[in-house]
């Protein structure tokens, strides 16, 4: 039985100093499974800190991070890596290995150090290649793979770990339309299986039309968050990014993009 | 590149220890006295008071174990290196105890230890790799970051290398600094079970510190940032494959000098059988570094060198060319 009150990713007055300065104050929030939260922000507002914050790669100075009402401080590196899975932004890959060997290494926290990969992990593998339509390239070399191809593989890999809840950072930083609308297409898929998704996101129109609900953050502390409606008003961007924006419909749909810098001085 | 051995990793191990065996006999067959296969049986299993019996259990067999464990651990921490630093161009020599160990050799010769002991001169240099060791042990129980620890070896070897130049700058005469520099280019001539047993543990000691790490390396395949949050304890790992280097490559640079070119290019020769997967290559660079150190040093008995033909030598003779024709071959996929 799922318990209502403590189900899902929980941030507490997630603090983190690094080399004297605040990067982040004070931050809330919680993802629930089965939704996609997008974080958003200026550069420099602490996104992809507070990313590595709760997957613990930046050490939290303050705040309590708990997942389904476990501490995480609690769950040794192996029990927190089999629940938080992580695409980090344009994620290297270091050897010339195949597409399918990628992917496997998604499955590293459940084996033990000698343990190869069994037929339900295999299995995984292929599951999660199909929804990332990656399967028919499975035998070819991960170097040789266009970035759009790339980042489907590394989103693949990290959907491969089974985890219940799934952190990205800017996934879609550097595709092109439509490899971008498929990365958010697959997202959504990802939720709709249960998994609880946080993404860094740079594209207030993904926010939009993709997130469930928003975390807007300015200066390492929240300034907003809440449905999307509620947090792209136009006062929130004006004062986050300094922009205004443009706001149009089509197919029933709602669209909206930056337009003008807000004021020159 | 990529052949069978991909799906079948083992026939590789099973291939290249069928080859280290046939090395092991060749070595025990030939030297200053040639003997035949029955003989070195004979000599191997038979009463221990022939002559071919003193000929291969007392001087061949020590070389020929000597040969694989100095062999299988340059191959060994290579691709685990190559593995930890996701560096195709690293080499055991980069955390600095080679040179430390050279170090401690040339100093031995220099004070003329080595005609008070014979084994003055492998201790001496298990000192000298001993204090690059607890350099790196400090550096890596503060959190240092793998470049942190790969920049402190430079650094580390840099100074033993000029401190060797300065210490052969003062010995006096020319026999003694060339006695330095055949050293230096490696050998197992005359090494005994002496040799063996003041080496050995350490290099065990080494091997048991790397066993396993080839899960943590596959995950570093994605980044530290992505093997850290697959549950990879990536101190943990450093730890392990750093000190595991120290060890069993400072006892082997101490028994039989710093041989180069193994631990560089025996990994880029099992990649072309099993792939880059870093896990796949550790087990199969262990046993072909040991098939060529094996071969290296028979090739070193040719008559072409008048018994002065040095291991170093050999290894980087054939090691280059080879490294060579992967480069070549593997220009596609190493970009």
């Amino acid at each position: 039985m799922s318990d209502p009150v403590n189900d899902g990713l929980s941030v507490k007055s997630l603090s983190v100093l690094l080399g004297g300065n605040d990067i982040l104050r004070k931050v809330s929030f919680d993802l629930k499974p089965g939704e996609v939260v997008g974080l958003i922000g200026p550069n420099g507002a602490g996104k992809s800190t507070a990313l590595k914050a709760i997957l613990d790669i930046v050490q939290a100075n303050q705040g309590i991070i708990s997942i389904d009402g476990n501490n995480i401080k609690g769950l040794g590196p192996k029990e927190r890596a089999k629940r938080l899975a992580y695409v980090p932004q344009g994620a290297p890959v270091h050897w010339p290995l195949t597409v399918e060997r990628i992917v496997g290494l998604g499955r590293t926290p459940h084996l033990n150090p000698w343990q190869e990969l069994g037929d339900a992990d295999q299995q995984i593998i292929q599951d999660v290649m199909q929804v990332t339509d990656c399967w028919s390239m499975r035998d070819r070399i991960v170097t040789t793979l266009s970035g759009g191809e790339r980042s489907r593989v590394l989103l693949a890999r990290a959907m491969a770990v089974g985890a219940p809840y799934l952190l990205a950072d800017e996934p879609t930083a550097s595709l092109d339309p439509l490899h971008q609308l498929q990365v958010m297409e697959i997202m959504r898929k990802v939720a709709a299986a249960g998994v609880g998704v946080l993404i860094v996101m740079h594209d207030l129109s993904f926010a939009l039309r993709y997130c469930d609900r928003l975390v807007l953050l300015t200066g390492g502390a929240v300034l907003a968050s809440g449905t999307p409606d509620e947090v792209l008003t136009d006062a929130n961007l004006e004062a986050a990014f300094e922009v205004k924006v443009s706001r149009w419909d089509e197919d029933g749909e709602q669209f909206l993009a930056p337009h003008r810098v807000k004021a020159l001085s | 590149m990529m052949t069978g051995f991909y799906k079948h990793p083992w026939a590789l191990n099973v291939g290249l220890l069928g080859l280290i065996l046939v090395a092991a006999l060749l070595s025990a067959k030939f030297g200053q006295v040639d003997l035949s296969t029955a003989q070195v049986i004979d000599g191997m299993f038979g009463p221990g008071d022939t002559a071919q019996s003193i000929i291969v259990r007392e001087l061949r067999l020590p070389r020929i174990i000597l040969a694989i464990m100095a062999g299988a651990s340059l191959g060994y921490t290579g691709a685990a290196l190559q593995g930890l630093l996701r560096n195709p161009l690293a080499d055991p020599g980069v955390i600095g105890v080679s040179a430390t160990a050279s170090l401690g050799a040339v100093i031995a010769i220099y004070m003329g230890l080595t005609a008070i002991a014979p084994l003055a001169l492998p201790i001496t240099a298990m000192l000298g790799a001993l204090v690059a060791t607890i350099i790196l042990m400090v550096l890596a129980s503060r959190d240092a970051s793998v470049l942190t620890l790969i920049l402190a070896g430079i650094g580390i070897s840099s100074l033993a290398t000029a401190a060797m130049s300065l210490v052969m700058n003062f010995t006096p005469n020319a026999i003694t600094v060339q006695e330095m520099v055949m050293w230096m280019l490696g050998s197992l001539e005359n090494r005994t079970f002496d040799d063996l047993m003041l080496a050995g543990p350490f290099i065990v000691l080494g091997w048991l510190l790397m066993i396993g790490v080839g899960q943590g390396l596959n995950a570093l395949s994605l980044g530290e940032e992505a093997a850290s949050t697959l549950g990879v304890d990536l101190k943990n790992l450093r730890w392990r494959v750093i000190l595991g280097t120290a060890f069993s490559v400072g006892a082997t640079v101490s028994i039989c000098g710093a041989v180069g070119f193994v631990g560089l290019v025996v990994p880029h020769i099992v990649r072309a059988f099993v792939g880059f997967e870093p896990r796949r290559i550790l087990l199969p660079s262990a046993l072909c570094g040991a098939a060529v150190m094996v071969f290296a040093d028979i090739l070193t008995r040719l008559p072409v060198g008048h018994g002065q033909l040095r291991l170093g030598v050999v290894m980087a003779i054939i090691g280059a060319p080879v490294f060579l024709l992967i480069v070549f071959k593997t220009r596609e996929s190493m970009r």
